[in-house]
């Protein structure tokens, strides 16, 4: 298979309220790639002829179309961006440890961390709810101790600059900042997640992260309206 | 061999913490083999209670975890990747073009999230409902995978084309469960006529000479499923 020409169309399938589709907008900035986005007004309702054309098997955001071919899943979009713009900045550590502990803590948290969220959420009772929240809340003290190491004092899980692991975490803060909001209790905090709190202005103030992630305000109406609470 | 230039040390010490059962374990094993990687392979019976298994993984608690000097590497998928990355004479086991790689990524990650789970699903049924349900499923990822292999094979022997590679080896390790739930359900999920490019690709796949000194035994699946799943299917 011919490698894809860089100078061909780019586009990319999202929703505004997606964090997976953020991950894909951010590491197309980082790449400076020219791209045409597309929105999905009403993604759970109402999906493009273009998604389940392009997405046939799981009809989901995000989806990157570049020239004919078309790539699905967040963290997959994000490591094909890397490779088929190698320019600089790397998203992806060069070292092959390095690498798979990005990639091992990025699976994380997509199978727990937004899991975690979701149970919270999606809870029946007061006791489910405390149960979930616990859990979340150990599974953000275990993403502060992976940032500790990973980011080595320097600011991003990815050093000093934003890479993989920063794109695949930064997308849990508007989910976290919306469960806060709902709940009434703090789940990034100082006392326990120091780090994590400091990363988490970085990185929503990064050029690469700033004009496509919602503000909390955003996410908290766009939840309400979703799930019928005042 | 030696150093490279990124300062991994190619000669550093090798273990693999795994579980003979485990297709997970088993992939891993398929890439160091075809990379020609000298390790010593450690059995943990019993994982969750494991030392070492809890000292490398605290997060999961759960094997195969590859130890390269004293650097543990988790997660089956992530493991080939690595060892893809860092040894790097003997085969490639992604291919170089960034699309391909994004596909093979693609299929692998389905494999564990639906095939998987079906698999899962059909041994721990409660109600013959939710075996069917679970059946099903299954037969419907098979029918994707029969697609996707003629695509990617493009009429050689593999999903990596003349060689074994990512998908092969993600779905690969898959064979041991399905030919037990093919043994004690009586459905053939991969068959001779509506799944002819993998019914082929089974037989190539375990003669291969990194699969082949490491695939378990049928009969010893088995037996291994009759033990731990309760359920009536297994009986």
């Amino acid at each position: 298979m011919a490698q894809n020409d860089q100078n061909e169309t780019v586009k990319l399938i999202g929703t505004w309220s997606s964090p997976f589709a953020l991950r894909a907008r951010v590491a197309l900035h980082l790449k400076s790639v020219k791209y045409e986005y597309l929105d999905e007004p009403d993604v759970l309702n109402a999906k493009s002829e273009l998604l389940i054309k392009s997405n046939p098997i799981h009809k989901k955001v995000p989806v990157l179309i570049h020239g004919d071919v078309s790539i699905c899943e967040s963290l997959n979009i994000v490591q094909y961006v890397d490779e088929a713009w190698p320019s600089v900045p790397s998203i992806l550590p060069s070292h092959p440890y390095d690498r798979a502990n990005a990639r091992f803590w990025a699976q994380y948290v997509d199978d727990k961390v937004f899991a975690s969220l979701d149970a919270v959420g999606g809870a029946k009772d007061d006791e489910g709810r405390m149960a979930a929240a616990g859990k979340l809340m150990e599974c953000l003290a275990t993403l502060e101790e992976a940032f500790q190491k990973s980011s080595k004092g320097l600011g991003f899980f990815g050093g000093e600059n934003l890479g993989f692991l920063d794109i695949a975490c930064g997308t849990i803060l508007g989910p976290v900042s919306v469960i806060e909001a709902f709940s009434g209790v703090k789940f990034l905090r100082q006392e326990t997640t120091p780090g994590l709190i400091q990363w988490a202005e970085k990185f929503k103030a990064h050029e690469a992260v700033k004009p496509y992630m919602p503000t909390a305000e955003e996410f908290l109406a766009f939840a309400k309206k979703k799930f019928g609470v005042e | 061999m030696g150093h490279q230039a990124n300062g991994s040390n190619n000669d550093e010490y090798v273990r693999l913490l795994g579980a003979w059962p485990s297709p997970f374990v088993l992939r891993t094993r398929i890439a160091l083999n075809l990379k020609h990687v000298p390790y010593e392979y450690l059995e943990e019976e019993d994982s969750l209670n494991s030392e070492s298994v809890i000292n490398y993984n605290p997060v999961h608690k759960q094997i195969p975890i590859l130890i390269h000097g004293n650097k543990p590497i988790r997660e089956s998928l992530n493991i080939v990747m690595y060892v893809d990355e860092t040894w790097l004479s003997g085969p490639p086991i992604l291919p170089s073009d960034p699309f391909d790689r994004a596909v093979a990524r693609f299929w692998d990650v389905y494999i564990d999230e639906h095939c998987f789970t079906s698999i899962n699903g059909v041994a721990v049924a409660k109600t013959e409902e939710e075996r069917k349900e679970a059946i099903a499923k299954l037969e419907q990822c098979m029918g994707l995978l029969e697609e996707t292999f003629q695509e990617c094979s493009k009429g050689r022997g593999f999903f990596g084309g003349d060689n074994i590679g990512f998908i092969d080896i993600g779905f690969g390790s898959m064979l041991g469960p399905i030919k037990v739930l093919e043994k004690f359900t009586g459905v053939k999920f991969i068959h001779p006529e509506n799944t002819p490019g993998l019914f082929h690709w089974v037989d190539r796949f375990y003669a291969h000479e990194a699969v082949k000194p490491v695939m378990p035994d049928i009969g010893k699946l088995v037996q291994f499923a009759r033990l731990k799943f309760n359920s009536s299917i297994f009986k």
